[in-house]
Formats: C-alpha cells, sequence, structure tokens
C-alpha cells in the first residue's frame, strides 16, 4: 500500500509538471497577448510602446527563460504579477479560493445528499411512479445548463420576493447568508445531483439482482438493512468515481454560475483573466484546478481501498 | 373684504407650495449611491484607457481645468463651465490659452495642486515628460501644442502652433482630468490621487470599485453624496434584475438595451429611464488596398445597399439616429441636417432605387445574378458588434454580394486590421468629444493611428484644417458639412447609425444628466444626491 502512495504521488508530479508545460505552451498559442488587448483597448498602435511594454512585462524572452522562470518563482512560493492589477498574483488569488471552495463544497455536498438517496430509492421503487417522477427529475437536471437555471432562479426570486441572491461580502442577516451560497450551490449542483442520481440508481438496480442480496433477505435482515448496508455499500464504488469526476468538472458548471449570481470566486476570476491574456494569473489558476483534480483523483483511489476490503493495493 | 382675504390665502397657498418645492429640490447630504459597473476596467487610469468603463468611476475622483455643464444634456463650447482653471483667455493672435487656476486647491494626500501639475500632465500627454504613461490613446489630441508653460503656482498656459478653438472642447472632456505630479503613473492605475469630490479606497479587480466623499473638497458644500459604490456585474440580465431587485439606486449607464428598459419599466415603474444617443457610431470599414473593395464602384454599390432605417428598427426598434461622421441634430452639434444628408448616395429615402443603382455598379464590376462576389465581414466578437454585421451580410445579398461573417476575437481584432487582413469589417467609432477635430484628425487624417483604413485624401486634409483654425462658429459648421458630406461621398468609413443606449434611475435619486452628444463627459456626480 505505501509503495502504492509513493507511486501515485510521483506520477502526480509528473502530470503536474506535464500540465504546466502544455499549459504555458497553450497560452503563448493562443493569438494575442495582454498587450494586443490593452493597445486594442485603446484603439491605436505604437509599435515602439507596444515593444517597450512587453519588454517590461518580459513577453520578449524566448518562451522557454519565461517557463523557467514561472517555475522557478513557483518553487519560491513566487507567483509573479497580475498584468492588469499590477498586484501579487497570489494576492488576488488567495481571497477568492475560500469563495470558490465553499460554493464547491456545497455543491457537492447538495449533489451527494440528494442525488444519493435518491437514486436508491428510484432503483428500490423501480417501475413505480415515483420512478418514473424521479427519473424525470434527473434528466431534467442533465439537459438544463446551469446558467440558465441560475437565471431563471434569479428571475423567479426577484418576481415572488422582491429581492435576489446575488453575492454580498457582508450579508445583513443570516437568510442572506445562507441563500448567497446556496442558492448557486443548488442550481450548480443540479446537474451533478441527476447524475449521482443515475449512477446510483443503475449501480443499485445491478447490485439488488445479485445472489448475496437474496441471501441477506432469506436470513431474514429487514429491506432497510438490505438496501442500505448490503446493496448501497457495494453499488456506492462507480457513485464515487462519479462524484470524483464531478468534482473536476465542477469547475466549468461554476464559471457560469459565478457569473449569473455574480460570485466574486476563482472560476469567474480565471475566465476574465483569460479574456485579458492575464497569464500569471491564468497559468497559475490553472495549475492549481490541476492540482485539485490530482488530489480529488487520488482521494477516490484512496476510498476505493477504505470501502471495499477487496480493494487492498498490494505490493 | 372677502376679495382680499381670498387673495392673501391665494398668495400664502402660493408661497407655501413654493416653499414645498424648493424645500423638495433642496439636496440632502449622505447616502452612498450604489451602481452596478458593466465590467471590470483594465486600470484606474482615465488617462491611460480609451473607454467609459474607466471614466464612469473615475472621473468623480479628478478635477479637469474645464469641463462641461454637468447639468445640461448637450455638450457644446458655450456649456463649458470653470473647473480647477477659474477662467481662461485666448490671446489676441489666438495661439496661446492661459488659465487663472484656483487657489488652495489640495490632492487627495494633502499636497497642494499647482500649475505644475498642469504641465505634468500635458507634457506626460504629448510625451514630453520623463514619466510615460504606459498607453496613451489621445495623444493626437495635442498635436498643434507647442509647449504648456506656467507663470507662478497659478497659471499656465498652452502654446500653440496655430489657432485652434476646439482645444478648449477637448479640456473639457472626461477624457482630459489633471494627473499630480507626484504619483507616477503606475501608481495612478491602481490607486489613483486626483482633487476631485471622491477620493479613491478601492477596486477590487471583477468584484468592485468604491469611493468616499472627500471631506476637503475645494467647492463648498460639495459633493452631496458619502460615497459611491459599483459592483461589478458583467452579466447583463443579472445586473438588470439586481436594479429591479432594490440592491442598486443606478444602471451603469447607456448600457441599457431596449428590451432591458422594458422590462425595467413593467417591473419596476417607479424607475426613471432615459434612451440618449451615445455618440458612438457602427460603420463599415473597407479595404481599399486590396481587391475587389480597391474597385470604387464596388464601395459605392455597398454603400447604396444600405438600409439604414432597417438597423436602427431591427437594433433600436426605430430608436436611433442616422448621420455621417458627426452626430445629426437635435443632439449632435455639428452633424448635418437632414436635407443635406438626403443628398448623398445611399442616405436617400427610396431604398430600392438605391440599391437597383447599386446593382448597376455591381454588374459593371462583372458581377450580377449568375456571378456573387464572395466576402467575409470581419468584426469583434461582441453582441453589439456582431448584430449589426448579421443585418449587413444580409443587406448584401440584395446586390449580388454573399457574405460570410468573420467572428475576430478582441485580443486579434486591432492586430488584424493593422495587418489589413481583412476585406470588409464592421467597426463601432466612439466620439468621446462632439467635436470635428476630434473626430475627423482622429478617424480620418493621413498617417492616424486610429484611422483603420488608411483613408487619405489631402484636399480634404486641407479642409480639416480650415475648419480647426475657424473661430466663427457659422462658418466652421458650414465647413464641417461639407467635409462630412465628401468624407461619406468617398465611402471613407460609411456610417449606418448613431446608437442609442439606456440609463436607469430610482426616483430618489436626484441631480442625474444623461448626456446626449457624449458618453464620456458626464460623470463627475458632484452634483448628485439621495432624497431618501
Amino acid at each position: 500500500m505505501f509503495a502504492y502512495i509513493v507511486r501515485r504521488l510521483a506520477l502526480m508530479l509528473v502530470t503536474l509538471i506535464g500540465i504546466s508545460i502544455i499549459i504555458f505552451v497553450l497560452l503563448r498559442i493562443v493569438p494575442g497577448n495582454i498587450v494586443d488587448i490593452l493597445f486594442d483597448a485603446a484603439g491605436y498602435v505604437d509599435p515602439a510602446d507596444k515593444a517597450n511594454l512587453q519588454r517590461d512585462l518580459g513577453l520578449d524572452q524566448p518562451i522557454a527563460v519565461q517557463y523557467l522562470h514561472w517555475i522557478w518563482g513557483l518553487l519560491h512560493g513566487d507567483l509573479g504579477y497580475s498584468y492588469v492589477s499590477e498586484k501579487p498574483a497570489l494576492d488576488e488569488i488567495l481571497p477568492r479560493i475560500p469563495i470558490t471552495a465553499r460554493l464547491a463544497a456545497l455543491a457537492l455536498t447538495f449533489s451527494a445528499s440528494i442525488g444519493i438517496p435518491l437514486g436508491v430509492l428510484s432503483a428500490v421503487r423501480q417501475g413505480t411512479r415515483l420512478d418514473y417522477a424521479l427519473r424525470l427529475v434527473s434528466l431534467s437536471g442533465l439537459s438544463l445548463p446551469s446558467f440558465w437555471l441560475g437565471l431563471l432562479i434569479l428571475m423567479a426570486s426577484v418576481s415572488l420576493f422582491g429581492t435576489m441572491p446575488i453575492y454580498n461580502p457582508h450579508p445583513k442577516t443570516w437568510t442572506e447568508a445562507i441563500a448567497i451560497y446556496c442558492v448557486p450551490a443548488m442550481a450548480v449542483g443540479f446537474r451533478s445531483a441527476a447524475l449521482t442520481m443515475r449512477i446510483t440508481r443503475s449501480s443499485m438496480l445491478e447490485v439488488l439482482r445479485q445472489d448475496y442480496i437474496r441471501t441477506a433477505r432469506a436470513k431474514g435482515a429487514s429491506e432497510r438493512s438490505v438496501n442500505f448496508r448490503h446493496a448501497l455499500k457495494n453499488a456506492i464504488l462507480p457513485v464515487i468515481t462519479v462524484i470524483g469526476i464531478e468534482a473536476a468538472f465542477l469547475i466549468g458548471g461554476l464559471i457560469v454560475t459565478e457569473t449569473v449570481f455574480n460570485i466574486p470566486g476563482v472560476a469567474r476570476f480565471l475566465v476574465e483573466a483569460l479574456r485579458w491574456r492575464d497569464y500569471p494569473i491564468v497559468q497559475n489558476l490553472v495549475m492549481l484546478i490541476a492540482l485539485v483534480v490530482v488530489l480529488a483523483n487520488f482521494t477516490v483511489d484512496m476510498l476505493y481501498a477504505v470501502i471495499d476490503p477487496r480493494i487492498r493495493y498490494t505490493d | 373684504m372677502r376679495s382680499v382675504k381670498a387673495l392673501a390665502v391665494a398668495v400664502l397657498s402660493l408661497l407655501s407650495a413654493c416653499s414645498v418645492a424648493f424645500a423638495a429640490e433642496q439636496p440632502k447630504q449622505g447616502g452612498i449611491l450604489r451602481m452596478y459597473h458593466r465590467d471590470s476596467p483594465g486600470s484606474a487610469s482615465i488617462l491611460e484607457g480609451a473607454t467609459y468603463s474607466v471614466n464612469i468611476p473615475f472621473m468623480p475622483v479628478f478635477n479637469n481645468l474645464v469641463i462641461y455643464d454637468q447639468n445640461k444634456p448637450q455638450n457644446s463650447m458655450d456649456d463649458i463651465v470653470p473647473d480647477l482653471a477659474d477662467s481662461w483667455a485666448w490671446s489676441t493672435d489666438n495661439k496661446t490659452l492661459t488659465f487663472k487656476l484656483h487657489q488652495g486647491v489640495k490632492w487627495h494626500d494633502g499636497k497642494p495642486f499647482t500649475s505644475a501639475d498642469v504641465k505634468c500632465t500635458f507634457d506626460m500627454l504629448m510625451g514630453k515628460s520623463p514619466q510615460k504613461l504606459r498607453q496613451n490613446p489621445r495623444k493626437s489630441w495635442y498635436e498643434q501644442v507647442e509647449e504648456v508653460t506656467t507663470n507662478g503656482d497659478y497659471e499656465a498656459s498652452f502654446h500653440l502652433k496655430r489657432p485652434q478653438p476646439a482645444l478648449l472642447a477637448l479640456l473639457a472632456s472626461g477624457y482630459s482630468p489633471i494627473y499630480p505630479c507626484h504619483v507616477s503613473p503606475a501608481e495612478m492605475r491602481t490607486h489613483p490621487i486626483g482633487t476631485g469630490p471622491f477620493k479613491f479606497v478601492e477596486f477590487k479587480i471583477n468584484e468592485s470599485i468604491k469611493l468616499t466623499r472627500n471631506p476637503d473638497y475645494w467647492k463648498k458644500g460639495l459633493p452631496h453624496l458619502d460615497g459611491i459604490e459599483f459592483t461589478i456585474i458583467p452579466d447583463r440580465s443579472t445586473a438588470v434584475l439586481a436594479f429591479i431587485a432594490g440592491k442598486f439606486d443606478m444602471t451603469f449607464p447607456t448600457e441599457v438595451t431596449v428590451p432591458l428598459m422594458k422590462d425595467v419599466k413593467a417591473q419596476d415603474p417607479k424607475a426613471i429611464c432615459d434612451f440618449e444617443p451615445t455618440n458612438v457610431a457602427t460603420n463599415i470599414i473597407v479595404n481599399s488596398t486590396a481587391p475587389p473593395f480597391n474597385d470604387a464602384d464596388i464601395r459605392h454599390a455597398m454603400a447604396l445597399s444600405l438600409d439604414r432605417k432597417a438597423f436602427i428598427q431591427i437594433m433600436f426598434e426605430g430608436q436611433g439616429d442616422i448621420g455621417g461622421t458627426m452626430l445629426p441634430p437635435p443632439n449632435g452639434v455639428w452633424g448635418m441636417p437632414k436635407e443635406m444628408l438626403e443628398t448623398i448616395p445611399g442616405y436617400g429615402p427610396d431604398i430600392e432605387a438605391n440599391r437597383a443603382e447599386a446593382r448597376k455598379l455591381m454588374e459593371k464590376a462583372g458581377y450580377g445574378p449568375n456571378k456573387h462576389l464572395q466576402v467575409k465581414v470581419a468584426t469583434r466578437n461582441i453582441a453589439v458588434y456582431r448584430d449589426p454585421a448579421v443585418i449587413l451580410i444580409d443587406q448584401l445579398k440584395s446586390i449580388y454580394i454573399d457574405a460570410e461573417l468573420d467572428v475576430v476575437d478582441t485580443a486579434q481584432w486591432f492586430p488584424k486590421i493593422a495587418r489589413k487582413d481583412y476585406a470588409l469589417g464592421l467597426n463601432l467609432t466612439g466620439n468621446a468629444v462632439d467635436d470635428p477635430d476630434q473626430s475627423f484628425y482622429e478617424n480620418y487624417s493621413c498617417g492616424s493611428e486610429r484611422n483603420y483604413t488608411n483613408y487619405c485624401n489631402k484636399d480634404i486634409e486641407k479642409l480639416f484644417d480650415q475648419q480647426s483654425v475657424e473661430t466663427d462658429v457659422a462658418k466652421r459648421r458650414k465647413l464641417v458639412w461639407e467635409i462630412d458630406k465628401q468624407l461619406q461621398e468617398d465611402v471613407a468609413r460609411p456610417i449606418i447609425f448613431h446608437g442609442r443606449g439606456g440609463t436607469c434611475w430610482q426616483p430618489y435619486v436626484k441631480g442625474v444628466t444623461v448626456m446626449v452628444n457624449s458618453s464620456y463627459n458626464g460623470y463627475r456626480y458632484e452634483d448628485v444626491w439621495l432624497d431618501k
């Protein structure tokens, strides 16, 4: 097990180095840089001024030098300066992480706490009206884009209550504090909950047909015990995989949700930084996201071993 | 006796009505004006900016030498009022403009404002100072300024190469604040220091901009507000919904579209909305250096094919303006009258006749029903650019031109235009000041950096100078009309329409004036107050 963990950690490091190179090169392949954008916004171009600015920002150096400069800084905790705000990139990124982390955690919690129980319910009541209704809900969850759902929630909120849950750094009441996080989390987590529900249902249906379930019933185990202790425990592995993957995909949903609900988190900031070709912000944020994804995958793999005793990573 | 009593009652009623009205209009002190901002500006430095996304939140931090009267909707030379300059005077040869500066003004960091700051600001704008602006988009405005000199701490003079009465108009723009000598351009991008009614508090990228009242403002009794807070909301629907929900006192100026304004009026009937020209012209840029548009007949045919009313109907439900380069009257000061405009090919009311003529020109150039011209219409990937480009493509079909939309990322737009890597493009040109000097030299002068099409006509260039030195307004206006007419006939950069934009605010927000011929100059907000 120990050797497996060490091997996985080494692989994670190689993955992150690979990602850093890909991100760095891709960013520079995309046409236009911050200098082009600044001068485009000004509507004019003076080659001398452009060259000066490019030199000031270090964009005139060979790409390999720029890469090594970035990695060297990264290893020393120096993420560089934002081209737009001219402040340290770390100071720009750090305050936004808790906002997005809170939102992502709430969305995942919502997705698991709604998706798993409803998926189990749908499987044990297969073919009933309740099952059809839940399948309809899960299908709509998969089909509704989260930005549209978010906008609908905002419109309904304004016309029904005369207010709306958009971000406020200093909420006046606890209800407002809950609303500004929970409503967007539900909007972004709805798709994820629907997917979890569907996976849980199909996995449960497969497990419920196994011999050991029949044996458990024959031994007189209660339905509750059969469904949750015997069936769900065995059906949960694919669900964990999906939740792990969803954690990575969540960032896509968060971009639009943070935009619609005007939440100043990492995801919206990343899009804005991309628009400005603010390389230090983009490359560090993408590395952060890559790290989160790699760690999520690692955690899922470790959870396999914890949940299913048959899976032990032997040396 | 009864009539005397009645008269007394009437007089008293009138007096009390007047006092109520007077009291109602007495500005109240205090309160924070909450607005949303459409995007996160690239920096806080107005001198380096070229978008009103910078002017709106940061104009309240500064003062100009002179400024357009903030309570009059139309910017004109007659409505330029003192700001940091108490008075000004032209020399007899009209080549020196001298300003007497207000004494006792302090920068927000406590240092005194003097004429040295005026000199520093304009030396920097003219590229003569050791401190350089990262970008200097309006360097050409000061092309005729030889130098700025000072005489003591409270007098500054602009010495011109030749008379240019419009210099005063340029100085009155929101784009012409005075910067302090002792603060570097880099600091001004992140923490601007001004002399204005509001002090900068913070600018959180993509989040918010906060200003607070300057308690030591040199204009006594102003500003009325305790502060202004801008929340950055790039999503237009969310922003307008938040305004309807009462989260904001005012929308971002001129950003509300016709359909959104209808939503506002339906869901918040008390809200006051104004839909005014922005002096931003949607136009076509043509690469006349390469086929097929190096053929003058094809360029003229294209100009003849335009149905401008259809553009305005689709984009603004009929609420737009047709004009030449200069914004048309009554909102524009220098635009051609309708009768003159309609004499220009393509501006006549009979669209079908125009198009029949265009088809003849196309046939002359070798195209027809069986041989269509294939082109791409390049434009930025932004709705206000893309939407009219789609309409243009549809209209070009009527004259045997099959056009395809080529949407270009903003980062690539200008480099592409500069490379001449386009045949036809759809562009938006904003005029910060409703004055021909700003528009003509910037967009049509030979070698100008913003003359994207490289249109160069030495004869018309002479007329630019002629109108620029003209001090008689009536004579200058006639010259401007002739130039504008000529520019449209030359298909230099065919103007399709002049757009409008909406601004909404709650009825308790007082003292808001939406300017009708520029969307860059009316955001000092020192007179705005909240009646609640």
